[in-house]
């Protein structure tokens, strides 16, 4: 009898669970259809409105914005409902898909399109497909080529950075005193915008007449201390910037990396009488090379963005010599609004990009810590 | 025996060992001044610059009380200099609301970056998924993978797009924006940090009738909060001086300080004292931050690269 009991108790209450569990089953196969319904009908009622086929609509695609951000909460509820736990596991990893997608799907696809077109912001006829038109002219066009040999220049300058930067790792992982002062000191500059030190170094202590550079620069026998004007001093003059700010990114990558390394290694080649040159090159530098590629290969990411100290102090003179791919673009974007043909170049550039940056990892993911 | 013996001969030398030891405890420190030096001139030479007059700029003077007599030229022009500050300064207003609009924008992109963020990180981190044919290593590719994405391809759409949804120039617009661009470095630091944390004291939790929230809220989020606030103050010094997107898609009203600064670069006629006054304001922020959370800093830096 005792024992009876409950086993009816949990009798009574299994038949209720399991109509509610199928409750949610259906809720959960209905949510999902409703809501992209939903969403469907306010996006074809839209497009419809815009297109002035009907007279009744919003004046701006806000509300589909709101009712995506519906969607994606009811697709969030109806794996809940009908997966439990998992559905719940997948709660974590729902906001950052969707919101990621909603931000990179839509704007990459439309690009697309509009890089098919003549949009020119300033013409009044406003944007017609073109077919190949784009192509053809970004295969004739000098200053974008121009643009993109400068980014295999300053992509080849990361190897000079990677080297004072190691350096410095060194200098910094040594017995030394006050090692946290030298640490912010030499971790300030990444802290800074790269406008703010367009203008810092490459407006001000880099000016022809008054700069504390080209003064010294003079007392240290170059007469004419022009940073900007002939093509290969810009360019470095440009690089050394770069460096200034991004130097410490790859330091601090590399002295975690020195000091991660177990001390008995080089404590033991001591003992065995090799000197410091030995023991950096037989010991340090290939325990050091996985962080070493992983620190390179970042840096070469961020780099093929470089555009902002360009912008602002050269605007890729002298000439295109010191232009990037991205400034390049920006220039045509902004001062000719020349948006079809800028698309073009842009999507062109993330090909290249794509390409070189799978070539890298395939061939650089060997020596790396980890992968993705 | 040769090994010993060398050591041995190398005690017998003393005194030269001793000089070799000197010199390179020279070198050594003399680098390190030396790099002190290239990093820190720039923005002492920004700093001292908003003090001078043209005088000082022109003769090249650099220190002030011994070369030049600091002055508040710079300052009074943005309003700031303590002559000034309780008069109405329309410049001072202007430079207020794009610090405000800079603030706003990095804080909220960096607290939405990390909310959603570390939600995707954890999932990531703790549960196996199939989306399709994407499994977990698959997902974080497609995250991290935006890293390569170069702001020129987003741009033009996305300036479409928002004048479409009437978000051009808004500061909502600006934290969408940003929290794209750095949500890959925080799932990155994140799945690193919840890498580290043991799976037991969940699965304790889970025992003792916590839910997988519940055990994600009350004990992983306490120990993981070191990681997060790394993730966030990285977040905040890129958001902060963010200029590709700001100068595309804000004009008025939601123009950020950077592109404040860059416009009052081009201009021929400005001052460079006042410009080092507003490039001195512009970075202030960050050497502080820079200077008192630099522990964090390294943190997130070195997350996943190092192991």
């Amino acid at each position: 009898m005792n024992t009876a009991l409950p086993e009816t108790a949990g009798k009574v209450h299994e038949p209720l669970m399991r109509s509610q569990a199928e409750a949610n089953g259906a809720w959960g196969r209905i949510l999902p259809w409703l809501s992209s319904l939903i969403l469907a009908v306010i996006v074809v009622w839209q497009i419809l409105y815009k297109a002035s086929v009907i007279a009744v609509g919003f004046d701006t695609w806000r509300p589909v914005l709101y009712t995506f951000i519906l969607w994606a909460i009811a697709i969030g509820a109806a794996q809940v409902l009908i997966r439990g736990e998992r559905g719940k596991h997948a709660l974590f990893i729902l906001p950052a898909v969707a919101f990621t997608v909603a931000m990179v799907i839509f704007p990459t696809f439309f690009g697309l399109y509009i890089a098919f077109t003549d949009w020119n912001l300033s013409s009044l006829t406003g944007r017609h497909f073109n077919g190949l038109d784009n192509v053809r002219s970004l295969l004739g066009d000098a200053y974008f080529w121009n643009a993109l040999r400068n980014m295999i220049y300053y992509v080849l300058f990361v190897l000079a950075q990677y080297v004072i930067a190691f350096g410095l790792a060194l200098l910094l992982n040594a017995e030394i005193k006050a090692r946290k002062f030298f640490r912010v000191a030499f971790l300030l500059p990444f802290m800074l915008s790269p406008v703010a030190v367009s203008w810092m170094i490459g407006k001000s202590l880099m000016e022809y007449r008054f700069g504390p550079a080209a003064t010294l620069a003079r007392h240290l026998g170059w007469d004419n201390p022009a940073f900007f004007t002939s093509p290969w001093i810009a360019r470095l003059s440009i690089v050394a910037m770069d460096a200034w700010v991004w130097i410490p990114f790859i330091m601090i990558l590399l002295l975690a990396g020195l000091q991660a390394m177990p001390k008995e290694v080089t404590e033991a080649a001591k003992v065995d009488g090799a000197s410091p040159w030995q023991s950096f090159w037989q010991i340090t530098f290939p325990l050091m090379l996985p962080v070493s590629v992983t620190a390179i290969v970042l840096k070469i990411i961020f780099q093929l963005k470089l555009a902002d100290i360009v912008i602002n102090v050269t605007a890729g003179g002298p000439g295109g010599a010191t232009d990037t791919v991205s400034s390049f673009i920006f220039r045509e974007y902004r001062d000719r609004s020349n948006v079809g043909y800028g698309t073009m170049l842009a999507e062109f550039y993330l090909v290249i990009i794509i390409i070189f940056v799978t070539l890298l990892l395939k061939f650089a993911s060997r020596f790396m810590q980890r992968t993705t | 025996m040769s090994a010993v013996a060398e050591r041995q001969a190398q005690r017998a030398w003393g005194g030269g060992y001793d000089a070799a030891k000197i010199s390179a405890r020279v070198l050594i420190y003399g680098a390190l001044i030396l790099w002190t030096i290239i990093s820190l001139f720039p923005i002492y030479w920004t700093l001292t610059t908003s003090f001078k007059t043209a005088v000082n700029v022109m003769q090249g003077h650099l220190i002030p009380w011994i070369d030049f007599q600091p002055n508040w030229l710079g300052w009074r022009s943005l309003g700031l200099s303590p002559d000034t500050i309780g008069e109405i300064s329309t410049v001072r207003d202007e430079f207020l609301k794009r610090f405000t609009n800079s603030i706003i924008a990095s804080l909220g992109a960096a607290a939405l970056a990390v909310v959603i963020g570390s939600l995707a990180a954890y999932g990531l981190s703790r549960f196996d998924y199939k989306f399709v044919w994407m499994r977990n290593k698959d997902i974080s590719f497609f995250f991290l993978s935006q890293l390569i994405l170069p702001p020129v391809v987003l741009a033009m759409p996305f300036l479409v797009l928002y004048k479409e949804l009437a978000l051009l120039d808004t500061r909502i617009g600006l934290i969408l924006v940003y929290t794209l661009m750095v949500l890959p470095i925080v799932i990155w630091i994140m799945r690193d940090q919840f890498d580290t944390i043991p799976i037991e004291l969940e699965q304790a939790a889970l025992v003792d009738g916590c839910s997988v929230w519940g055990a994600f809220l009350r004990i992983v989020i306490p120990i993981a909060l070191p990681g997060m606030v790394a993730a966030f103050i990285l977040s905040v010094i890129l958001c902060w001086n963010e200029y590709f997107f700001a100068a595309l898609l804000t004009s008025t009203n939601a123009k950020t300080l950077p592109v404040m600064v860059a416009s009052q670069t081009g201009s021929q006629g400005i001052s460079w004292w006042s410009m080092a006054a507003l490039s001195t304001a512009a970075i202030a922020p960050l050497v502080v931050i820079g200077v008192f959370l630099e522990r964090y800093i390294v943190k997130g830096l070195t997350a996943g690269a190092v192991k």
